[in-house]
């Protein structure tokens, strides 16, 4: 008996939506050994992971607050991604956007200015992850570097550049020297939705976006060109579709989106600006952009789902002891099944037996 | 020459004569999924005999030789080798026992010599000279002229094909198989190669032809085998047969002719290329040199060559995938285009139909819809403000699927999961229905069933009545010769001087596929006169 990988004639849309789920039962189980092999309790860990943090309104909302910026980073990256420009570096534009909005909080702190002062940070935010996720993309298309080395770089140089702001100039006088901005101030702040609770307007905002990204993918010719590029570059430039600007194109949104999740955090839930405003946001925004199928609305449940895992990974290390990194180890296993179930949906496996094999000869 | 020698001697006079066939499949049969690529097919080769393999695109001629020499093992059935029951390996297997072939796309490195990329196709172990002296010894003793210290880059198509040749030759094989050689050939150079492969026959060798050229197959071949829809459908003896009942046997019926309807000529051109010259785009690419021409209305021009000799970069160049520096070298409806973009082009009339069916004419995962939007987008009124009109781009679909005989499994699949001919209709459909002024397709038939060619060039035939100007490149001389009023070759970038069609026979187009003027010999000719 032999098990083959056989092609299929045309793909699976029902393994298209099953794959994921495929992806998530394997992921658990191989948790469930690690967790065996760390001495915990698999069942109890799973619950601190899975079902605790469902189970009572303040994590329900944090699972909400923690979705906000991957799913706006995932939706902008499944953009570059479906038009094969691979955007690695959404952390840096996430971590540029919010120096960037930061910079008009800290210059307004303590005057009179008005309301116009959270949309300045939003829009400069948006334009500055823009600009800086060009750069990967202008090196790209003028000279043919590649996008993924250079976007991953630019991170650790937003990184420093950050750490060196909050350090030195923006620095609170008043923070004890801690490595941090002041407060900022009201109008300076993302507004919440419910009195003293988590969920903030960002939420809106994701939403928004996710909405927008469906109407773009499924109705429109620009949509369209970037899905061709992806999937057929010679079939789109015969259709007169410019590779070069929709990487160009796809670059700045994701680099926008990037950057406007990371000022809504800042101002938002965190409150001012600091080194770590990120737990990783920009690399596991590439796991939900995979675990969601590169579709607007699988973006959207991948998201929340790998907020659980966010937030479940705080409850096991403060219930159970579960160092925190499992998180991480959880969420790159998570994207190797992902990939791994994706070419399910091109192939199926098949079973051949041997009754109808040669033997064989002598010869 | 040692190892042909002995090949002699062991091979019985006569033909037939030996007891038992060179090999011999017994109910060989292919399966992949549900699909059955070869039912049970019988076939005997013997020593000293060409044996011709015909049938359509899909009938199954590849994946029983596939099997034969050992690249995929086959799902029942036997190979016999010399009345021994044998399974095969792979294709190493298959050489060391004797069994070469030559495929119809070579396998050689552009950057290395001739020498290099014989040495990296053999199994053995002698050093590097020994293998180069062998090397001009088979070529010389066969008439296949290599030198081999040239790079493979600097080679024409036919002398690409002498290196597979001579590859396999140097192996000394009992049984040689030879997928569609002369399709890559010129007249002049498939009869050279003939020459070749009677000797083969001559020191009782055996050879498996797969072909779907009939004429040649009545001219060279012993036996033929046909199959169709993976059956062998029968074993004959094609110096008995016509080429119409060959093609009967392949196709299961009779082909529909093409009928030309008397056109309406516009006098003014509607696509005129002057002077176009265009450097490659790429290492080893072809330079498009001075090429000039002037298509009316209702005409059809048929461009032959042999392939690699320009015809890409020329449809890139025409359809605007390649820019031109000077606008004035492509002029579609008596506008300046040559640095128009595809698009734009296309919406002062024009539309293309590339050679590449699964990824240059068409997105292979993407449905038809979306394909008809691929090249409909521009000029077709698919897309409002933006936004697409999924409702015309579905009535595309269908208007090409019933003018065209589409057959599919559902209104709108996947492009990759129509079958080759099928998916040439809905292309050809799809631009021939948005009414073009001009039309630039590029081998229109290529690798598709018999009724499917045979409505596509009736499609153009009646495009051209209609008062649009065609432009066709085709490796396929019978197709230009049926379809097209005048023919121009393309040769090394450069395009000769359009012949009328009833003027150009196959010896003056073979002249020009490699390279000859025919100037000298006119004017001979009308000294003589």
């Amino acid at each position: 008996m032999q098990l083959v990988l056989e092609k299929r004639a045309e793909r699976s849309n029902t393994i298209a939506l099953v794959s994921p789920l495929i992806a998530i039962g394997l992921t658990i189980v191989t948790m469930t050994i690690l967790f065996a092999i760390l001495g915990k309790n698999p069942l109890l860990a799973l619950h601190a992971y899975f079902i605790a943090p469902l189970t009572d309104g303040y994590s329900l909302q944090e699972i909400a607050v923690k979705a906000t910026p991957l799913v706006m980073i995932a939706i902008g990256l499944s953009l570059c991604y479906l038009a094969n420009a691979w955007n690695i570096g959404a952390e840096g534009q996430f971590l540029i956007g919010a120096v960037a909005g930061s910079w008009i909080a800290v210059k307004t702190q303590g005057t009179d200015a008005g309301a116009w002062v959270l949309p300045a940070m939003l829009v400069l935010a948006a334009a500055a992850g823009a600009l800086y996720a060009l750069i990967p993309a202008i090196c790209k298309v003028k000279f043919g570097a590649s996008e993924i080395l250079t976007s991953l770089m630019l991170v650790y140089v937003a990184d420093l550049f950050l750490d060196y702001l909050v350090r030195g100039p923006w620095r609170d006088p008043h923070g004890f020297n801690f490595p941090t901005t002041a407060e900022f101030d009201p109008v300076a702040t993302v507004p919440l939705l419910i009195e003293g609770g988590r969920l903030h307007l960002g939420s809106i905002i994701a939403l928004l976006v996710v909405a927008a990204a469906a109407i773009l993918l499924g109705r429109t010719i620009k949509g369209f060109e970037i899905r061709v590029v992806g999937a057929a570059p010679r079939a789109a430039r015969f259709g007169g579709f410019n590779a070069n600007q929709l990487i160009i194109l796809t670059f700045a949104v994701s680099g926008a989106l990037a950057g406007l999740a990371g000022i809504i955090e800042v101002a938002g839930p965190v409150g001012h600006l600091q080194p770590g405003i990120s737990p990783g946001y920009g690399f596991t925004a590439i796991i939900v952009a995979f675990l969601g199928r590169l579709n607007p609305l699988g973006i959207l449940i991948a998201g929340l789902f790998l907020a659980l895992t966010f937030i479940g990974g705080e409850q096991a290390q403060i219930a159970m002891k579960i160092p925190l990194d499992v998180t991480k180890v959880f969420q790159g296993i998570l994207l190797f099944y992902v990939l791994a179930c994706d070419s399910l949906i091109l192939y199926r496996f098949k079973l051949v037996f041997p009754s109808r094999q040669v033997t064989r000869g002598a010869g | 020459m040692q190892a042909h020698q002995r090949m002699l001697d062991s091979t019985p006079n006569g033909q037939h004569s030996g007891d038992s066939p060179l090999l011999r499949t017994i109910g060989l049969t292919k399966r992949y999924g549900d699909f059955l690529a070869n039912d049970s097919i019988d076939i005997d080769i013997w020593p000293r005999e060409i044996h011709a393999l015909l049938g359509e695109n899909g009938a199954g001629k590849s994946t029983l030789v596939k099997s034969i020499y050992g690249l995929i093992q086959p799902s029942a059935g036997e190979i016999r080798w010399q009345g021994q029951r044998i399974v095969l390996s792979g294709p190493s297997e298959a050489r060391s026992r004797g069994i070469g072939m030559v495929f119809q796309h070579f396998s050689l490195f552009d950057n290395l010599t001739v020498a290099e990329n014989v040495a990296l196709g053999l199994d053995g172990k002698e050093s590097f000279k020994d293998m180069s002296a062998r090397l001009e010894q088979v070529s010389k003793t066969y008439g296949l002229p290599l030198d081999p210290k040239r790079e493979v880059w600097q080679l024409s198509v036919g002398e690409r094909q002498r290196i597979e040749i001579v590859r396999a030759l140097m192996q000394d094989p009992k049984f040689l198989i030879l997928d569609e050689p002369t399709a890559v050939l010129t007249p002049q150079e498939a009869d050279q190669l003939f020459i070749v492969l009677e000797r083969l026959k001559a020191e009782g060798r055996a050879i498996l032809y797969i072909s779907h050229k009939l004429e040649e197959v009545k001219r060279l071949c012993d036996t033929a085998t046909i199959l169709r829809g993976g059956r062998k459908v029968e074993t004959c003896n094609p110096r008995l047969e016509t080429a119409a009942s060959l093609a009967r046997m392949m196709v299961g019926g009779e082909i529909k002719e093409v009928k030309a309807v008397s056109g309406r000529k516009t006098t003014v051109p509607r696509l005129v290329v002057n002077d176009l010259s265009l450097a490659p785009s790429e290492a080893h690419g072809v330079r498009l040199e001075h090429i000039s021409f002037e298509l009316k209305g209702g005409e059809i021009l048929g461009i032959a060559g042999v392939a690699g000799n320009g015809q890409e970069e020329l449809f890139a160049a025409l359809s605007g995938e390649r820019l031109a520096k000077d606008p004035g070298t492509v002029v579609i409806e008596g506008i300046a285009a040559g640095h128009l973009s595809i698009t734009q082009r296309r919406k002062l009339g024009a539309a293309f139909v590339p050679e590449e069916r699964l990824g240059h004419g068409t997105a292979p995962r993407m449905r038809l819809s979306e394909n008809a939007l691929l090249t409909g987008h521009a000029a077709s009124g698919m897309v409002h403000h933006g936004f697409i009109d999924t409702a015309a781009t579905l009535k595309t679909v269908d208007r090409a699927t019933e003018t065209f005989d589409v057959r599919k499994a559902k209104r709108d699949p996947e492009a990759a999961s129509l079958s080759g001919g099928n998916l040439q209709k809905f292309i050809v459909g799809r631009e021939i229905l948005r009414n073009p002024a001009v039309l630039v397709v590029s081998q229109p038939t290529w690798g598709v069933d018999a009724g499917a060619a045979a409505v596509i060039r009736q499609a153009l035939l009646d495009l051209a009545s209609a008062g649009a100007a065609v432009l066709v490149t085709s490796q396929d001389l019978d197709e230009l010769a049926e379809i097209a009023d005048s023919i121009a070759v393309m040769f090394h970038g450069r395009l000769s001087a359009p012949l009328a069609t009833s003027e150009a026979t196959r010896e003056k187009l073979g002249l020009l596929m490699g390279g000859s003027s025919l100037e000298p010999k006119e004017a001979a000719h009308a000294i003589g006169a």
